[in-house]
């Protein structure tokens, strides 16, 4: 499972990456939003991954006694995927607005800081 | 008073600095005439000196020292030894006549208190200089002279020439720091010790060390660019764009000589070689020859006087290279003389370009009748600086023409007098010309200027003619100071008068030659013009093609690294990133990639499946809303594998928050242009094989990233103390909202700020008709007619 996993990570980075080297800024969004989604698989894999174990202490117990699927890298990823979601909403309305004013989505016209 | 004589050392550097702190004010409640009570500062510091006087000149140093910063070894220490003595006897003395001087030379100047603050200050670093024992807190001050003159030259901040010619000098003399404070920490290690008291002990030693020609050369290359020797005199003519009393106070009577400081103290410790002969006492003997041809060429008063100064700071620096007892000697007088005739003359070319506002000597003339008390002036420097009885000029002549009396020495002497036939005749050009024959268009209408212009460079005259008549008491002082240059006591016997002897026909020589070349000036044009078609590969030249260079360069790099383009960006970091893992663990992730187990479920197979085709499906869909929906299955697909391996809070927070983005992309895209293919066929491959390349390195470095991991004790804390004090069962939110909470606080501040952002930015539509932006105007209409539209 792990190699699977490993290659679906690297995957959405080729693709992530692809797309955010394109000149459209549209694209450059997409480029992004499959970046997080890989960043978040690439953590979730490399803390180890266990089938079906979820973290939480049953009732009456004070420790799992079980092994379980590791917590802290669901923390991290929860956190991951919120901030993700902001960045990726600022950048759009950013877009959205650059396009109103400038008139285009071609990257390599917005290379100045003076139009 | 009942304190340890050393304790004054400090209170003068405090006396000065509080002066400086003051000037402003002053100046504001007494105008210029504030210069004259300002001046008592120094003066009383002089004063304060004369009275250790006997302590200095019996040989027996004042040292005073505090504790810096211990952890460094810094330690403040002062010591005042009879080198010291001279020089800080300058420096305040001169000082206290340059502060009265440029009260009347700035009278009615707003920036006058300015001014007299920066003087001050330039005063306490260069006092500091010369009295710090400790290496690090000499070059400290050093520094600090080089920043207070930057400060000095570019005085005039609204004219470019003077802000060029102060970056020059703070270049210059900056560079030169630089290699100093190599070389000042090579010494230390060297000699075992920063103070260059103890460092006296160990001159031996240190002199047979390995590192000795660098640490002499790194030394010497902040000596000579302080003391603008040549090749890097080519500052101080440009550092003449400061006003006057800058001139004659820093770049004549001062920090010039600060150089000079550093190779007299230095002497002890590292002179007396082969290598400190030749690099010196060369480089001063053709600096004293350049900068005294130069001097005849140049038709600005102050040019003038620049260049000759350069011409004595050569001779000095030869005579310390020479390093006998009695070129020692010499040097100390001459820079005596120097300090005195120099500011005078300084002070002098000032006061004429403040009565007829023209500094240019051949517009000028017949100045005699109309500028008595500065002519006055004039003559008592200018007999002093060509050497004439009975004035401390002569003597100090005399002492360093009977210093290079060997037949060894004979190319120095015969380069000694031709500087001297080159510096009597510019004093002919200085306090001659302006002054006798014709009055001039300019010089028609001159009055004499107020007491503070003239009175102190008229006493600066008289002090050096009292020197010359009474040579005893300088003979103690220079006796004590050559002291502390060449390690023992020297005996020094000035006399006005010596009798006829060869050293006084050489004088005379001196004289006439210059007297010949002063009144047959105009003939020497055909030779000037060729120092000018030379001066094109001069120094000069040197510095400004040095200097576009690195600008140029630094300008050729930002438009290759900063070109503008994000993907060339994002290039340059995904390439730079995967070839350093590759580099540091190529061999390594070979070795590890053991053969993995495949243990695989159908439904998983068919989710990553999916995952992959809806990636796929995103990178090549022609339209956005195939690319968003593409995008919206990616995320669907890694909330089911967060669901399969036992994340579901993750799994639902992803459910969410991916249904909230396709909704956010479908409304703008939807105001968005559509994709359009802009790149060529080639920048695909090339961007596609470079994203495979990188995905690539992903897989591998995970690979690599589940291979070593072994233990996970945070995870372990967590576990096991989850219900016992956060009272809490799931143990992802355990980690969130207890013991993490201080991470979400500043997760949940990330995202107010970014919807802050994103409200601004709609909001900031509103008012765009009206007066947000007008680069508007500038749209293609197509674009502009769904500005009217909302989101």
């Amino acid at each position: 499972m792990d190699i699977a996993l490993a290659i679906t990570v690297g995957g959405l980075y080729a693709a992530g990456i692809y797309m955010m080297m394109r000149r459209s800024v549209v694209k450059l969004l997409i480029g992004l939003g499959l970046l997080s989604h890989a960043a978040n698989l690439l953590i979730f894999t490399a803390g180890g991954i266990v089938r079906g174990r979820v973290p939480v202490v049953p009732n009456g117990q004070s420790q799992p006694i079980t092994e379980i699927a590791d917590p802290l890298p669901q923390a991290l990823i929860l956190t991951a995927i919120v901030i993700s979601f902001a960045v990726l909403a600022f950048a759009l309305v950013l877009i959205y607005r650059t396009y109103q004013t400038l008139g285009t989505d071609d990257l390599d016209q917005l290379k100045a800081t003076d139009t | 008073m009942n304190f340890q004589p050393g304790t004054s050392l400090f209170l003068w550097l405090l006396a000065i600095l509080v002066a400086a702190a003051s000037a402003t004010g002053v100046h504001r409640i007494f105008g210029p005439r504030g210069g004259w009570g300002l001046a008592f500062i120094p003066a009383g510091v002089v004063a304060s000196m004369l009275r250790l006087w006997p302590s200095v000149v019996g040989m027996q140093a004042v040292t005073i020292s505090f504790d810096w910063v211990p952890e460094l070894n810094l330690a403040l220490t002062l010591r005042l030894d009879g080198l010291s003595l001279l020089f800080a006897l300058l420096i305040t003395g001169i000082g206290a006549l340059v502060l009265v001087y440029a009260g009347g030379y700035l009278k009615g100047d707003q920036r006058l208190g300015r001014l007299w603050a920066f003087l001050l200050l330039f005063m306490a670093a260069m006092l500091g200089l010369v009295l710090a024992d400790n290496l690090l807190t000499l070059f400290i001050f050093w520094e600090l002279t080089s920043i207070t003159s930057y400060l000095l030259i570019g005085f005039n901040s609204d004219k470019p020439e003077s802000r060029a010619s102060a970056l020059q000098a703070l270049l210059v003399t900056g560079a030169g720091g630089l290699a100093l404070l190599p070389g000042l920490l090579l010494l230390g290690v060297a000699g075992g010790s920063f103070e260059i008291s103890s460092l006296l002990n160990d001159a031996e030693s240190i002199r047979q060390h390995s590192l000795y020609v660098p640490m002499l050369v790194l030394i010497l290359a902040g000596a000579f660019t302080k003391s603008a020797q040549f090749p890097f005199h080519f500052w101080l003519p440009n550092a003449m764009a400061a006003p006057t009393p800058v001139s004659a106070y820093l770049h004549s009577a001062t920090m010039v000589k600060a150089g000079v400081y550093l190779i007299a103290r230095m002497h002890p410790i590292l002179g007396g070689t082969n290598e400190w002969f030749w690099m010196i006492a060369s480089v001063g003997a053709i600096t004293m020859i350049v900068g005294g041809l130069l001097a005849l060429r140049a038709a600005d008063l102050k040019q003038i006087l620049a260049y000759a100064t350069i011409s004595v700071l050569g001779t000095l620096t030869m005579l310390l290279g020479i390093g006998t007892e009695a070129t020692v000697t010499a040097a100390l007088a001459v820079l005596v003389a120097h300090a005195f005739y120099k500011g005078g003359l300084f002070m002098v070319a000032g006061g004429i370009d403040h009565a007829v506002h023209q500094r240019d000597i051949r517009k000028l003339g017949g100045l005699r009748s109309a500028m008595p008390a500065t002519f006055s002036a004039a003559c008592l420097a200018g007999l002093s600086m060509i050497g004439m009885l009975p004035t401390f000029g002569f003597v100090a002549k005399e002492v360093w023409y009977e210093s290079i009396g060997d037949a060894s020495q004979r190319p120095f002497l015969a380069a000694s007098v031709l500087s001297n036939i080159c510096l009597v005749a510019a004093v002919g050009l200085v306090c001659v010309t302006p002054f006798f024959g014709r009055r001039t268009e300019t010089t028609r209408e001159a009055m004499e200027n107020n007491l503070a212009t003239w009175a102190p460079p008229m006493f600066a005259g008289i002090v050096g003619l009292l020197l010359g008549l009474l040579p005893t008491r300088i003979s103690e002082l220079l006796s004590a100071a050559g002291h502390g240059v060449v390690g023992h006591a020297v005996p020094v016997k000035l006399a006005l008068w010596h009798g006829v002897n060869v050293t006084l026909l050489l004088s005379l020589l001196t004289l006439a030659g210059g007297f010949t070349l002063y009144w047959q000036r105009h003939r020497m044009e055909a030779w000037f013009s060729g120092v000018d078609r030379l001066a094109q590969f001069g120094p000069a030249q040197w510095y400004h093609r040095l200097l576009t260079g690195v600008i140029e360069l630094a300008r050729g790099l930002t438009a290759i690294l900063q070109n503008g383009y994000l993907r060339f960006y994002l290039l340059t970091m995904v390439g730079l990133t995967v070839f350093s893992v590759w580099m540091a663990l190529g061999s390594e992730l070979q070795s590890r990639l053991h053969p993995v187990s495949l243990d695989l479920r159908v439904h998983e197979i068919l989710l990553i499946g999916l995952i992959l085709a809806a990636a796929v499906v995103a990178v090549r869909a022609t339209t956005w809303l195939l690319a968003v929906g593409a995008l919206g299955v990616v995320g669907y697909g890694v909330a089911g594998i967060f669901v399969m391996f036992g994340a579901p809070d993750l799994a639902m927070t992803q459910f969410v928050i991916e249904t909230l983005t396709v909704v956010l992309f479908v409304l703008a895209f939807s105001r968005l242009p559509d994709f359009r293919r802009l790149s060529s066929a080639a920048t695909r491959v090339r961007d596609a094989v470079i994203a495979v390349v990188a995905g690539a390195t992903i897989t591998a470095l995970l690979l690599f990233a589940m291979t070593v991991r072994s233990d996970h004790p945070i995870s372990d804390y967590y576990s096991a103390h989850s219900v016992a004090e956060a009272h809490g069962r799931n143990l992802v939110n355990v980690i969130l909202v207890d013991f993490r909470a201080l991470d979400t606080l500043g997760e949940i501040t990330v995202l107010s700020i970014a919807a802050i952002g994103v409200y601004s930015l709609l909001k900031l539509r509103a008012s765009k008709e009206g007066s947000v932006d007008d680069k508007t105007t500038a749209d293609p209409p197509a674009t502009s007619a769904r500005h009217t539209e909302g989101m």
